[in-house]
């Protein structure tokens, strides 16, 4: 017989997200997009110290109405990486590592970074 | 660089459905990864309806089941049926857990069952857990001493010390937590996985070892201990309620305080 090709089980297909595995890729995925974030507050910073044409330049462009939306993502992404941030330093010292501990854990950094975004956005607005 | 869809030869296809006998009122679908080495096809998912008034509650009950009397070619590894030796880890309803622990009445619709994620397929159920054992192996799971023995009775610890290597001493090896972790699924080849990091803690926190500084040497490397990004599906999924995610940091824990 012929050597056989071992097939690869399947993975991410099948295996049910877990409060535990999707909050990680979160946690991963604002941690890219706040890396994105940067880009965008350094280029308004420069703007900044560049002077007031450089400036009002910048501003007609960050004040378009799509990037409107990229704020309030970037925003999410800030309470977010921060709350869980905060979460992974407990583990790093040894602490929250029951399963009960872990799910709540998760549920409130869900829950922290959804309310203090949505105060932040609403004072933004005001 | 993780690769997140299926290589050609394992995209699974629809296999075929096995009815139960017509006399069963109280039935239930399970659908089965099914894999030939001799046929030369792709898995397939074959599906069983089971008579569940002439079947035990277990997963493993059903498989057995199955086995006996609609479809003798299934293959899966099982022995103890009792969650002590760890032979029928596998990905059912979704996670892993041992088929034997696993109650059908705790799966959601058709019971689902697969191999252990992200692994070379022998046969059907059965995974080929050669790089997993080598990997514990590569932990060196045994007592290292500098100091001979005391020369009338055994090493002895503290009830204390004894209390630091119960919880890690029960893992069966089953495989469930490893191979619950996305970070082992892309980097198995370099990255130890959970099982065998907590193994490694169980010989590190022994009072009687003698090689802790060793063995931590070994981990101090940017794959085989640190790919760890605590996600902690291992915790989730080990079916003996064991704490490989905690296990881990505290290894973590132990590198940064002998830097200081």
């Amino acid at each position: 017989m012929d050597r056989v090709e071992r097939p690869l089980s399947p993975h991410l297909q099948v295996y049910r997200p877990q409060i535990t595995s999707v909050l990680s890729i979160v946690h991963r995925a604002t941690g890219v997009g706040l890396s994105a974030g940067l880009v965008v507050l350094v280029y308004w910073l420069v703007a900044l110290a560049s002077g007031s044409a450089a400036y009002d330049a910048a501003a007609a462009i960050l004040g378009s109405g799509w990037l409107k939306f990229c704020y309030a993502g970037w925003s999410f992404c800030f309470f977010y990486h921060l709350a869980n941030g905060i979460r992974h330093l407990m583990w790093d010292i040894g602490l929250g590592f029951e399963m009960k501990q872990i799910n709540a854990s998760g549920w409130l950094v869900l829950i922290v970074a959804s309310i203090a975004t949505v105060a932040f956005l609403f004072a933004a607005i005001l | 660089m993780a690769k997140f869809t299926l290589p050609a030869n394992s995209k699974v296809t629809r296999g075929r459905a096995f009815p139960a006998g017509s006399d069963a009122t109280n039935t239930r679908e399970f659908v089965v990864y099914r894999f030939d080495p001799a046929s030369g096809e792709n898995p397939r998912l074959d599906t069983y309806h089971v008579d569940m008034d002439r079947c035990g509650p277990m997963v493993l009950d059903a498989l057995i089941k199955i086995k006996n009397e609609i479809d003798p070619t299934l293959t899966f590894r099982r022995s103890c049926r009792e969650g002590i030796c760890g032979s029928c880890a596998m990905n059912i309803d979704g996670t892993n857990s041992l088929a034997c622990l696993k109650s059908i009445d705790d799966c959601n619709g058709a019971v689902k069952i697969y191999p252990l994620p992200h692994m070379s397929v022998v046969k059907d159920l059965v995974p080929d857990l050669t790089n997993f054992y080598a990997q514990y192996a590569s932990v060196k799971p045994w007592l290292e001493t500098q100091t001979p023995p005391p020369p009338d009775r055994e090493r002895l610890q503290s009830k204390e010390d004894q209390e630091k290597i119960n919880s890690p001493s029960a893992c069966i090896l089953c495989a469930c937590c490893s191979t619950a972790c996305p970070s082992y699924w892309w980097n198995s080849d370099r990255y130890l996985g959970p099982a065998a990091l907590l193994q490694a803690y169980r010989w590190i926190v022994d009072s009687r070892d003698e090689a802790t500084g060793e063995r931590l040497d070994a981990l101090e490397d940017p794959f085989r201990l640190y790919r760890c990004h605590t996600i902690l599906n291992c915790t989730s999924a080990c079916p003996k309620d064991l704490n490989p995610g905690r296990a881990i940091a505290e290894i973590k824990k132990l590198m940064t305080e002998r830097r200081h």
